[in-house]
């Protein structure tokens, strides 16, 4: 399914993958924690060749993943015994996963939930348990593949926000798989996957700027970002990397009153 | 309507017994059974119901949940009750036709049916102050030592954690199946037993195509948080006995210890 894909990601960076469905993106995803092996090349893992089978569970630990559906992927009946699981998997000592499953559950801000059980919880909450069990394991890196495709507005609202905050205050690697391009658009870097190879790589403002481009391969783009290249292709002069509503309004604004100026 | 079904029938509360470490309630009830069944004189039986009254008295569990837990072993009671009142032998009491009942049929199928009702009622109160995880990983500790001989302990007790993890899923799926077929013109309400089982069908094969993909999904989450069974796995939960659980030991040793004399030094009745 992929070839040819050579990506460094740094630490501390906050990574979008982008691109359609089945254009290979859930696959590289699977490849960073060593779900699915390479058949030709390396993924290297902080330093680990993923080949490396007695490695596995630094690996595993090292780089993080959360699924689409948060019903799938939690364990137990009780949140924080969920948010143990990891730990308990890793043979920490008991005192020691209390006071991570703390941390972590209150790190996404489902301190108060401790003692739900799952299906009492929103969806937007059971992704936010999920990210809590991941992040408990302290990994480098947080993987997450379509965290908010099965989510309402407000639920992707606060898995997204959660996200976010993982990278500016606990340092941590994030590479958001997704389909929504105002999520890309939020991140520091933005990788356009197409049948199985990486297409356009940069920031979000260069990337976003190839609209043709990612309109030939099936995506779109921010809708903002869109309105600009229609006005732009219609002869109004406005920049070509306008990415939130704010910046668009105020270049409209800007863009009319040199209009009323030269009338 | 199929949501607010309860698992298991757990009565959340506050009390003694709701908060006693659960292996020691699943030794104190095998304890209780054994009781009951060492008991052979009037006596010792009244000690078992004391016993009961007095643990019933203390979780805070209305009364009204004795008959609940009742109504399932009714036919049952009946069953051993008439079988012992006609076919023990013995001094004769009463005689039409094929019909004998003895004195000491009479006094058996008496006792048989109090030991039934304390042994019901008894085992119930062990569901009712116990959730069912917190059961599952009481059986898991006390059945540790059976590792040795292989037995897959903590297998089990992860499906039943599993299990009941995703009963409530399963059952809002089964719901949203439901309407969609219904909205597709299923009838699932008419008909005689065979076309109802048939028309269960359609919602059953998505129902198994969805839990398989559940499972399938599940298990690759589980092994992205570093799943490998039970190699070197600690638990953030950890079981102690506390002072109370001692005292809750000792009144049981002391009703069994009571059983046992009244047994010794009362005549042995049945």
């Amino acid at each position: 399914m992929l070839e040819n894909v050579t990506l460094d990601v740094c630490p501390g960076e906050f990574v979008a993958v982008l691109g359609h469905n089945g254009s290979g993106k859930s696959t590289l995803a699977k490849h960073f924690n060593a779900i699915l092996l390479p058949s030709s090349g390396t993924v290297y893992v902080g330093g680990i060749d993923t080949k490396e089978e007695d490695r596995l569970y630094d690996i595993r630990q090292t780089a993080g993943m959360v699924f689409q559906n948060p019903d799938n992927q939690l364990v137990a009946t009780i949140v924080e015994e969920d948010v143990a699981f990891a730990l308990e998997n890793l043979g920490v000592p008991p005192e020691e996963i209390r006071r991570r499953v703390d941390e972590s559950l209150k790190a996404v801000g489902m301190y108060d939930y401790r003692e739900h059980s799952p299906h009492q919880l929103s969806g937007g909450q059971k992704q936010r348990i999920a990210i809590a069990g991941i992040i408990a394991m302290r990994p480098k890196c947080i993987v997450l593949d379509e965290p908010t495709a099965m989510l309402d507005p407000q639920g992707r609202r606060e898995v997204l926000r959660t996200i976010r905050q993982l990278g500016s205050q606990f340092g941590i690697t994030v590479v958001l798989i997704t389909h929504y391009m105002d999520e890309a658009a939020q991140c520091d870097r933005v990788v356009v996957v197409d049948n199985g190879k990486i297409i356009l790589d940069g920031q979000p403002r260069q990337v976003f700027s190839h609209v043709e481009r990612l309109k030939s391969v099936g995506l779109d783009v921010p809708q903002v970002t869109e309105l600009a290249w229609l006005l732009r292709r219609d002869g109004y002069q406005l920049p070509d990397d306008i990415l939130f509503e704010e910046e668009c309004v105020q270049a409209i604004e800007k863009l009319l009153e040199e209009h009323h100026v030269s009338h | 309507m199929l949501k607010d079904i309860t698992i298991g029938q757990y009565f959340p509360g506050r009390s003694v017994l709701h908060r006693l470490d659960p292996r020691m309630k699943i030794l104190l009830t095998i304890g209780y059974i054994v009781m009951l069944f060492t008991v052979s004189n009037p006596l010792g039986l009244c000690v078992g119901i004391v016993f009961l009254i007095f643990s019933y008295a203390i979780s805070g569990i209305p009364p009204r949940m004795i008959t609940k837990s009742l109504k399932p072993v009714i036919p049952i009671i009946i069953f051993t009750t008439v079988l012992n009142m006609f076919f023990v032998q013995g001094d004769p009491l009463f005689d039409w036709w094929i019909f004998h009942i003895s004195r000491q049929g009479l006094l058996t199928a008496v006792v048989m049916t109090i030991r039934i009702v304390c042994l019901i009622a008894g085992t119930s109160l062990l569901t009712y102050t116990t959730s069912p995880i917190t059961l599952t990983d009481g059986l898991e500790r006390l059945m540790k030592p059976l590792k040795r001989v292989r037995f897959p302990v903590h297998e089990l007790s992860m499906m039943m954690t599993i299990a009941l993890r995703f009963i409530p899923t399963l059952i809002e799926e089964t719901d949203k199946i439901m309407s969609a077929q219904k909205a597709r013109g299923a009838d699932l309400e008419s008909g005689g037993i065979m076309q109802r089982a048939r028309a269960l069908v359609p919602i059953l094969i998505p129902l198994f195509v969805s839990a398989f993909r559940r499972a399938d999904e599940l298990a690759l989450a589980m092994e992205c948080r570093c799943y490998r069974g039970d190699v070197g796995r600690t638990r953030m939960k950890q079981l102690h006995y506390s002072w109370q659980d001692g005292v809750a030991a000792a009144v049981t040793a002391a009703c069994i210890g009571a059983v046992i004399a009244v047994n010794l030094f009362a005549p042995v009745i049945f």
